[in-house]
């Protein structure tokens, strides 16, 4: 087995003793250089998940460990340095007047020397393919833009594990695509464990676990394909189930054999094509 | 929109103004702004003017721009000089306007105070036409930075205002936005009576206040989650160093200061 690198061991959390709890007994375990991608509904409870990865919020119950320091007052700077995220909001995380700027700000608190920082900034550019906007102001990238920025200035500080709270959620589909594009080349080239967050399926097949998060309980966890083919219940917990996966599921009521459960286009027409052939 | 309003007038260029040192830039201005007001006859204030108006064609902006950036201050200039025009009398009666005697001492007075009002403002918006805002926090946090010792904030001031630099275009995009979202819904304060027009900015201020402090409250959230804990221990990309080209116009500057001192007796 990998190793493990956050526990959440029955987490409790509430924003204040009168409000409700927003997690009731959350466990679970990501290993390090994981993919695992965490959905739900609004509200459910996903970015208190990633607050508290982050020593943002603590728990009121229970006890999270990550890289085998519990989150707390002392370790919470230290945990910083290994814990990297990215916010929905493109804008309200940008904090230099230009990319480099911007991607320098963790580094800088950080105290990493200045020669350090520009070789930096330029790896780290080239990987999330922004070279070209080093010196280009916030309000003339598109959100997109800003979030492959914001994904950059995580990687300058060289994180252990990267946390995205739906950082495609408000960014248009060629946006999402190009964020999604980002991490998964990111996940592949590197060894950082990856938590994405998100309430939209489609953006999970990619992952090797799903942690389903259900009015602030983990509904279920397991692989994509096994997720997907939970339809009507995904439903039921209001999340939004896929053209593909549906698709699917009216073709298997016409009669017509699908037997593994397709996660994109591309395997829905392997699917169909391998059907065909056999015919 | 937002490419129209360029904050502070920032006019990009590489020229040798563009590339000073801002704190160089900043500490000339400063000597000269205090010198020029030694300056007490035609041959000071000329090498004071000839070096105004040669930094100014170093730049390459256009004086044709510059001007028209002065528009509001010349209103004042004139102000100046006609003021001039009456109060003063020394010097000879040079003419007399329907019983209104116009006196050598008021003219030369009143023209030698607007060219040094002049001076004054057109020097100090080279500033601002040749550095870029970041530059001049940059330089402000320098030159304050003695202050710290007695516990000026001067780091928190100066990432104020960066992140203020920052926002100003992203709250100008938003005010556009909501401004035509609520002409969509009829409220208008662009026209009608005054009255109207103050009652129409109530919907678009509100949603702006609102908005700038949810966003405050993330920024702040991914500041710390960023690990910013203060300016204690912390590096900077951005750096600011005097280089021989600095020392050589400071030079040169002192020169000319020097030549205004050396004429004032002739
Ligand atoms: N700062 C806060 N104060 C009080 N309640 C909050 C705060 N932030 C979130 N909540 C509540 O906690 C619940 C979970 O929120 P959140 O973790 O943001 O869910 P998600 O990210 O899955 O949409 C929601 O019911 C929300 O209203
Ligand atoms: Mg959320």
């Amino acid at each position: 087995m990998r190793e493990k690198f956050i526990e959440f061991r029955n987490v409790s959390f509430r924003y204040g003793d009168n409000e409700p709890w927003v997690l009731k007994n959350v466990s679970f375990d990501i290993y390090k250089d994981e993919w695992v991608a965490i959905i739900g509904h609004n509200g459910s409870g996903k970015s208190t998940i990633a607050k508290l990865m982050n020593g943002l919020l603590y728990p009121q119950e229970g006890e999270i460990i990550i890289n085998g320091l519990p989150v707390n007052d002392k370790h919470v700077w230290e945990i910083r340095k290994f814990v990297g995220m990215v916010f929905q909001n493109p804008d309200n995380q940008f904090v230099g007047t230009t990319v480099q700027d911007d991607v320098a700000f963790g580094m800088e608190n950080r105290g990493v020397p200045r020669e350090e920082m520009i070789l930096r900034i330029e790896e780290v550019l080239k990987a999330v393919r922004m070279e070209e906007y080093r010196l280009t102001e916030p309000h003339r990238l598109s959100g997109g833009q800003k979030q492959r920025a914001a994904i950059a200035g995580v990687l300058a500080i060289k994180p252990e594990v990267l946390i995205l709270d739906e950082a495609t959620a408000m960014l248009d589909p060629r946006g999402r695509k190009e964020i999604m594009q980002t991490v998964a080349e990111i996940q592949q080239q590197s060894e950082i464990s990856l938590i994405t967050i998100t309430h939209d399926l489609q953006e999970v097949v990619k992952a090797e676990r799903v942690i389903v998060m259900n009015n602030g309980k983990v509904w279920d966890e397991a692989k994509p394909r096994e997720i997907f083919a939970k339809k009507d219940e995904l439903r039921k917990i209001g999340l939004d189930v896929p053209f593909v996966a549906v698709l699917a599921d009216e073709l298997i009521q016409n009669g017509i054999m699908i037997k593994n459960e397709p996660l994109d286009h591309d395997e829905i027409l392997e699917e169909l094509w391998t059907l065909h052939s056999k015919m | 929109m937002n490419n129209a309003i360029i904050i502070g007038q920032y006019v990009p260029g590489n020229s040798l103004v563009h590339r000073l040192d801002p704190r160089m830039k900043i500490t000339i201005i400063f000597l000269f702004v205090i010198f020029v007001f030694f300056a007490n006859n035609v041959l000071s204030y000329s090498i004071l003017t000839s070096f105004a108006i040669i930094t100014t064609a170093i730049t390459k902006i256009p004086f044709r721009f510059i001007l028209k950036g002065l528009t509001p201050v010349w209103f004042l200039i004139i102000f100046t000089f006609l003021l001039h025009l009456i109060v003063t009398k020394e010097g000879i009666i040079l003419f007399d306007i329907l019983g209104f005697k116009v006196y050598s001492g008021a003219l030369i007075q009143g023209f030698a105070i607007s060219l040094r009002f002049f001076l004054l403002i057109l020097i100090t918006s080279l500033l601002t036409l040749t550095t870029t805002p970041i530059e001049i926090t940059d330089a402000i946090e320098d030159i304050l930075h003695p202050l710290k010792k007695i516990k000026f904030p001067v780091h928190e001031l100066a990432l104020m205002m960066s992140i203020s630099l920052r926002f100003i275009p992203t709250l100008l995009q938003e005010t556009d936005k909501i401004s035509k979202a609520q002409a969509s819904r009829g409220v208008d304060f662009r026209t009608g009576p005054i009255r109207d027009r103050i009652k129409a900015v109530v919907p678009l201020l509100v949603p702006l206040f609102v908005s700038a402090f949810k966003r405050a409250e993330e920024l702040a959230m991914a500041m710390e989650a960023r690990g910013y804990q203060g300016g204690e221990g912390r590096t900077k990309l951005r750096e600011l160093k005097i280089r021989k080209l600095d020392i050589y116009v400071f030079l040169v500057f002192l020169l000319v200061i020097a030549g205004m001192f050396y004429t004032r007796n002739y």
